[in-house]
């Protein structure tokens, strides 16, 4: 049982989310997340080596043995709100989230100990390939193949939405061998790989196609199959949605946060906007839906670093996603509403929130797919309902 | 035993007390009294209440130079979790327990706390909340109830009327919200005052609820009387003590209601498979989005009661009551929808008629305790600093078409 006592923040938690939300106050503010958005890479260098070697946040999770903090899923969850709350530009998802975690869980101690260090310092950028749709990590969507060759394998197949794809160094992807999944460490500048970035709606982050033809990579590069590669994907997967739902979290404060700000300032009628009651209703509803986000958010981090039921966990992420994904959602489009006219406008934020709101809601199962997953456990496998 | 080896042995010590006691006559018991239920089986549930006394189950928070057990958060909220498991009935008792009991011990004279405390301990004496009024509803600084002090006698005399007092046809006491000091306005010149309602000048009438049961009521005063030291803090310091035993409403009374609701999503559950409505996708997602609801009501009692303890309402403390309020009227419409057609006809199951009641009583909900538009009021600019609504300067004058 997850009491009381576990939410509050200790005082180096609370340090880290100050300290964090202070650093991208002023390294991605609006003007720079839009310089990074027309950047080639998608993302500010600059940015990247303050976050990664200077303040050591990608090495939050990974274990002191692999040169990494040591800290617990939580604090990672405190630094992905900061960073969705400025949009903050930077590999950090696919790489420290999806990559590090991943290999956290998959791979041996020999290849972690090779891969994870440099992850840790920042030296190297990664991201997952899983299925040829979507980032839902679906076990029947692996269409790649993979078939034995000598001393090695030779990886043959397509995936269409890989998070930063384009500029990661260190692809991790999903193929079937003889029929069960297995997950490849392949480089991206491997002979027959291509990444060709997506024009995409939420440029604040680039999705790729990457493409395998005939890669041959060799047998070291095989990190794990079958059952066990499944088991681990299972909990990267709830743990990634729930990553993703604290940095939904922070886009959602920052958008109720500026929508407060406007609403101050603009006058109609001869009386600012915040005082007619329309608009107070409305960002108090955002302020509702953010705040059970957090609370479903809470227990969900909690969950991660207390509970090694997988099952269990995954519908955790279920809620946590499902309330930050509409959550976000709604208070971008009430942003958009209650800026009135210039919401929607370039020059305005609000559409930024916007579009990462909908691209973002798709990741690690829609609110759609993740009710019915809910739904499967409580009405045809008749889980007991329980709230704890 | 470390801490949490402690509390497992709490818990199971719980447990093990509700499975011995909650049986026989009170098997009947089990699941009934929440909210819309209230006036099940009354004289039993006193009956229970006293068998929770022996046992030394009741007021466990309170510290234990008043009869209680001072248990710690973490053990409420076990003993709570596990009373709620076991099926344990709603508390009659509960605005003794929770909000009177904890404003005496905090208020009281020594006296008051002699005279009053054991009988909410014991579950012999039990009490009513008398704050609303048919003009004083959310808006508690109109309060027109007059308290005049008889100088002759000594005693307080109580003139006019309090409205949704539920549970006053089944308790001994009420706490009135009065004006004691003619022509105050607002929160000024408010007198609390503890009143016994079996006396002459008291006439408690039931109101019928769409329901079609009665469990709120009209409560009349027409020269009723309390003695001088029945008036808790000081006479004008009523709003002081009214808004203090309101803010002892937090957290851990919430834990029991959500384990009521779990017990109901569970019913919704169990009726969605037998009406064969579990295969409709629409049905499957909101009882997904229940579920999930659930979850993130209860995280978010863990954090408020988590946060300050001085009793100021954090950031998730402020959205509780809007939240649950709108998941349960949710779940209300879930409820008869997943039973279909069945769930138009009364038969003589409780889980079905349990579902029927949770349907029409969860409309009171987003209404009681402050409605769903003032409590969005209260968020916009309390939370979030947003300006205050304006108000008229003077009582506008009454047009009469």
């Amino acid at each position: 049982m997850i009491g009381a006592q576990d939410f509050s923040l200790t005082p180096d938690q609370l340090m880290i989310q100050e300290s964090a939300a202070q650093f991208l106050d002023d390294r991605s503010a609006s003007a720079m997340v839009r310089a990074a958005m027309e950047s080639a890479s998608g993302f500010d260098a600059s940015l990247w080596t303050a976050m990664s070697q200077d303040l050591g946040w990608t090495g939050t999770h990974i274990p002191e043995a692999y040169g990494g903090l040591d800290l617990s899923f939580v604090e990672l969850t405190l630094l992905l709100e900061q960073m969705g709350r400025r949009l903050a530009c930077s590999p950090f998802f696919a790489t420290v989230v999806m990559g590090a975690t991943t290999l956290m869980m998959a791979a041996d101690h020999e290849t972690k100990a090779r891969l994870l260090p440099q992850i840790a310092s920042g030296e190297l950028t990664a991201t997952v390939g899983f299925g040829a749709r979507g980032v839902d990590w679906d076990p029947a969507s692996v269409t790649a193949v993979a078939e034995p060759v000598e001393g090695g394998y030779r990886l043959s197949g397509g995936f269409r939405h890989v998070p930063d794809g384009s500029t990661a160094a260190l692809l991790l992807l999903v193929a079937r061998l003889h029929g069960e999944i297995a997950l490849f460490s392949v480089n991206a500048n491997a002979d027959g790989l291509t990444a060709r970035e997506h024009a995409n709606l939420d440029r604040t982050r680039r999705i790729a196609h990457v493409t395998l033809d005939g890669v041959v990579v060799d047998s070291t590069s095989l990190i794990c199959r079958g059952t066990s590669l499944n088991d681990a994907l299972a909990r990267v997967r709830a743990m990634a949605g729930i990553a993703l739902a604290s940095e939904q979290l922070g886009a959602a404060q920052q958008c109720l946060d500026m929508t407060l700000a406007y609403a101050a300032e603009r006058v109609q009628f001869g009386r600012p906007i915040n005082s007619f009651q329309a608009v107070k209703h409305r960002c108090a509803e955002m302020m509702v839906k953010i705040e059970a986000t957090r609370s479903a958010i809470y227990g969900a981090a909690r969950f991660v670093t207390t509970t090694p039921d997988t099952a269990s966990l995954l519908l955790e992420a279920a809620c946590a996603k499902t309330f930050a994904s509409e959550a976000l959602f709604f208070c971008a489009q009430e942003a958009i509403q209650l800026h009135g006219g210039v919401g929607f406008t370039w020059e305005y934020d609000p559409h930024l929130y916007f579009k990462r709101a909908q691209a973002s809601s798709q990741w690690f199962g829609s609110p759609g797919t993740l009710r019915e997953e809910v739904a499967i456990s409580l009405l045809d496998a008749a889980r007991p309902v329980s709230c704890q | 035993m470390n801490l949490a080896e402690q509390d497992e042995a709490f818990r199971t010590e719980v447990a093990q007390w509700m499975r011995d006691h909650l049986r026989g006559k009170f098997e009947c018991l089990r699941h009934r009294g929440g909210a819309g239920d209230e006036d099940a089986f009354p004289a039993l549930r006193k009956e229970w209440e006293q068998e929770l006394a022996a046992g030394k189950w009741t007021c466990v928070g309170w510290p234990q130079a008043y009869g209680g057990r001072g248990l710690s958060v973490a053990q409420q909220i076990i003993f709570h979790e596990e009373y709620a498991r076991a099926g344990g009935p709603g508390h009659i008792g509960h605005l003794g327990e929770t909000l009177l009991g904890p404003t005496l011990i905090a208020y009281g004279t020594p006296s008051q706390k002699a005279r009053f405390l054991p009988g909410i301990v014991a579950g012999t004496e039990y009490w009513c909340q008398g704050y609303s009024e048919p003009g004083a509803g959310s808006d508690l600084a109109n309060v027109q109830t007059r308290a005049r002090l008889d100088q002759t006698t000594g005693e307080w005399v109580i003139d006019g009327q309090k409205v949704w007092t539920s549970l006053a046809h089944e308790s001994q006491w009420i706490f009135v919200v009065a004006r004691c000091e003619p022509g105050s306005q607002g929160h000024k010149g408010l007198i609390f005052l503890l009143v016994p309602l079996d006396q002459p000048g008291v006439e408690v009438r039931p109101i019928r609820q769409i329901t079609g049961s009665c469990e709120f009521n009209e409560v009349f005063f027409d020269g009723a009387r309390t003695s001088a030291e029945n008036v808790v803090g000081e006479p004008g310091e009523g709003w002081k003590i009214a808004m203090a035993l309101l803010g002892f409403e937090r957290g851990l009374s919430w834990i029991g209601m959500q384990m009521h609701f779990e017990h109901q999503l569970q019913l919704v559950c169990k009726a969605a498979r037998e009406a064969g409505t579990d295969k409709i996708p629409s049905i499957r997602a909101r009882i997904a989005d229940a579920w999930m609801g659930l979850k993130v009501m209860h995280y978010n009692t863990l954090r408020t009661l988590a946060g300050g303890q001085d009793g100021s309402l954090t950031r998730e403390g402020y959205i509780i009551k809007y939240y649950w309020s709108n998941w349960h009227r949710d779940l209300g419409k879930l409820a008869l929808d997943a039973l279909g057609p069945e769930g138009d006809i009364f038969i003589d199951d409780f889980s079905r008629t349990r579902l029927q009641q949770v349907f029409l009583f969860s409309r009171s909900d987003t209404i009681v305790a402050g409605t769903n538009e003032v409590q969005l009021n209260i968020i916009a600019e309390r939370a979030l600093g947003m300006p205050k609504e304006m108000r008229p300067q003077k009582p506008t004058t009454e047009t009469r078409v």
